[in-house]
């Protein structure tokens, strides 16, 4: 059983008289662990690809099962529940909120979840020194240059320990060498076990996953899996 | 979330946007020291007239002989044959009754008064000590009439302000000797100015001994019993148990009427209750205006923060969890302006405490309560729609908008 498992996903948008297929017919399956890179012109679909497998948006046709659980027919709640648990987001423009702390912007899963204060004390304090990040625990992200924005993103997105890492062109507002930092650790995390996808404009960046899918006007036309370097 | 967390991350949200949150917070902060502000003005004003009921003697029950439905002095009820003379002993047996604090019984006559030349008609009033306690008088010069039982009296007199001035002039009136009808009395005590009560104009009368005025006049029976009850409370029971008492010594006969202040001061305490009440109410409505405002501001957090909003449900927020979020944040937000509220209606009110000192403006409990409660509650439900509106956001969408 794949961990993910697309099968005849469609997303129809309708602008006015207009319809978009943003996705059309997708059907893919991601193991435990697997290192994707989602690539294609923009437009194509790949963020609609993202929110949808992060359980923040619906298909309108198909059937998504995430660990062989069938999870577009969850309620709401049981959805966010799911986003809680298993999923992680990281975006392209970071997404802090403004008005806390690198520290508390990390525990927001936690407190959200209504995790214990001393455990999410304990868990924010590790993450901060993995992600190097000890002295800006009280600053907030106005404070934070932009590679220390998106390590706190990404200490967020993985506090809550979760099964599938979604990235979507989470180097998009970084320069070449912030970004390739945390390409760096994102790769970490996929090596010690959380199944990774990014999306990417970046060919070299997406040259480094173990598996590129090719995506055009809303459909995969290319999943090839490149020998990583 | 937990309780706790909830609350800091909307006291945090609020504080976050402090021009925002100062704007509801004074506009709930109004609203309530309306509220508290006008109740304490009416309440105020209410006791103010009860205080004033009060020191005329409210706590009084005035026996007549004869009886009237109506608890007037209708003709008809003076007039039934039945009556029988209210007298001194009856007054004394009254003392008895529980609740009863106090009485003077009253005789009244008309008689010619002389001193050094000058003459005139007056009314004499024969009662006892107790009446200065009774009908709160007081004396200016000398003393009133001395406690010598019911029963006994020497000559003595007590002027009115008024017929003192007529009778002696600049001349002193303490210890002059007075003619009242064929006898002679010793002024012992003058009034002071007080004017109207209880029908009498207490400037022009003379007061001498119940006993000897009886004498005088020729006769037994009393013109009124003033009956002074310990307090409000025991009013009822006082008009009970003289009647009672009477009707047993009148064979039965239930031949006197009993008046009383208290109904007129009940309808004056109904009617300012009630003005209370409506200024009160009218002050809520700025309330419900405070409520909209919040509602509105709200709303525009809500526009604002709508990234944060899709960020809380990409991090697995449930729809309850933001919309209890929003929620708790309007109500901390109307629970801060109600005690800035409570604040400057307090202040207020001390201030119009120092301007009318005759007022006793305090606020009630009960308004106090209602108006923080109103402005929480007011404040909570127009958060509401603001909090559904935030948790039914598409996090798609809101993620997509600039937070
Ligand atoms: N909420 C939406 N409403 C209408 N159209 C949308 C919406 N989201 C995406 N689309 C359309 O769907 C297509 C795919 O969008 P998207 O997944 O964002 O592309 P990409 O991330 O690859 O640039 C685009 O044509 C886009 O305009
Ligand atoms: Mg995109």
């Amino acid at each position: 059983m794949a961990q993910v498992e697309l099968d005849g996903i469609d997303r129809i948008f309708h602008l006015g008289d207009a319809t978009v297929h943003a996705l059309r017919a997708v059907t893919l399956s991601i193991e435990a662990g697997e290192y994707v890179a989602v690539m294609g012109p923009s437009g194509s679909g790949k963020s609609t690809l993202l929110n949808l497998l992060g359980l923040l948006d619906p298909p309108d046709a198909g059937v998504y099962r995430l660990e062989g659980r069938d999870v577009t027919s969850l309620d709401p709640d049981q959805q966010a529940e799911v986003r809680s648990r298993r999923i992680g987001f990281v975006f392209q423009s970071f997404h802090l909120v403004p008005r806390l702390s690198a520290a508390e912007n990390i525990a927001l899963p936690m407190t959200l979840a209504g995790i214990h204060p001393d455990e999410r004390a304990e868990r924010v304090r590790r993450a901060l020194s993995d992600f190097g990040l000890d002295q800006r625990a009280d600053h907030r992200p106005d404070q934070l240059s932009g590679g220390q924005r998106q390590r706190v993103a990404i200490a967020r997105a993985t506090i809550m320990q979760p099964a599938l890492l979604l990235a979507d062109e989470p180097t998009g507002n970084l320069d070449r060498a912030t970004g390739l930092e945390v390409t760096r650790l994102l790769e970490a995390l996929n090596a010690r076990g959380t199944t990774l996808i990014v999306v990417t404009h970046d060919p070299a960046m997406g040259q480094r996953a173990r598996r590129q899918l090719g995506m055009e006007d809303g459909a995969i036309f290319s999943d090839t899996r490149g020998a990583p370097p | 979330m937990r309780l706790a967390d909830t609350l800091r991350f909307a006291a945090g949200a609020a504080l976050g946007a402090p021009l925002r949150t100062a704007l509801m917070a004074l506009a709930m902060a109004i609203g309530v020291a309306a509220v508290v502000l006008l109740t304490a003005l009416g309440d105020g004003a209410r006791r103010y007239v009860i205080g004033e009921f009060n020191a005329l003697g409210t706590h009084l029950v005035i026996v007549l002989p004869g009886r009237t439905e109506t608890g007037g002095l209708g003709i008809g009820g003076l007039a039934s044959s039945t009556t029988r003379d209210l007298t001194l002993d009856d007054a004394e047996a009254l003392l008895r009754a529980p609740g009863v604090v106090r009485i003077a019984p009253l005789v009244v006559g008309d008689a010619e008064i002389s001193t050094a030349g000058r003459l005139r008609s007056v009314y004499v009033v024969g009662t006892h000590a107790d009446f200065r306690e009774v009908r709160q008088v007081h004396v200016a010069q000398g003393q009133f009439l001395p406690d010598e039982g019911l029963h006994h009296g020497g000559n003595w007199a007590v002027l009115g302000a008024t017929l003192r001035e007529q009778m002696f002039g600049s001349s002193p009136a303490l210890g002059a000797l007075l003619r009242i009808g064929d006898r002679r009395f010793r002024v012992i005590g003058v009034l002071e100015a007080s004017g109207q009560g209880l029908g009498m104009d207490m400037d022009e009368l003379v007061l001498i001994p119940v006993s000897v005025a009886q004498a005088m006049f020729d006769t037994q029976s009393l013109f009124r019993i003033l009956v002074e009850a310990r307090d409000r409370d025991a009013i009822a029971g006082v008009k009970q148990a003289v009647e009672r008492i009477l009707q047993a010594r009148h064979d039965g006969e239930r031949d006197v009427t009993l008046l009383t202040q208290d109904a007129v001061l009940g309808t004056f305490d109904r009617i300012l209750s009630a003005l209370t009440l409506g200024v009160a109410g009218i002050a809520a409505i700025s309330l419900a205006v405070a409520g909209i405002l919040v509602m509105n501001v709200m709303l525009v957090a809500v526009a604002q923060r709508t990234g944060e909003i899709g960020l809380l449900k990409a991090l697995g927020a449930s729809s309850g969890t933001i919309r209890s979020a929003f929620l708790v944040e309007a109500g901390l937000l109307s629970l801060a302006g109600g005690l800035a509220g409570l604040f400057l209606g307090y202040l207020g009110a001390a201030a119009l405490r120092i301007a009318l000192p005759d007022l006793p403006a305090e606020p009630p409990a009960w308004a106090v309560l209602a108006g923080l409660g109103t402005a929480i509650v007011t404040g909570t439900v127009f958060g509401v729609l603001p909090a559904r509106r935030a948790a039914r956001l598409d996090p798609v969408d809101a993620l997509s908008r600039k937070s």
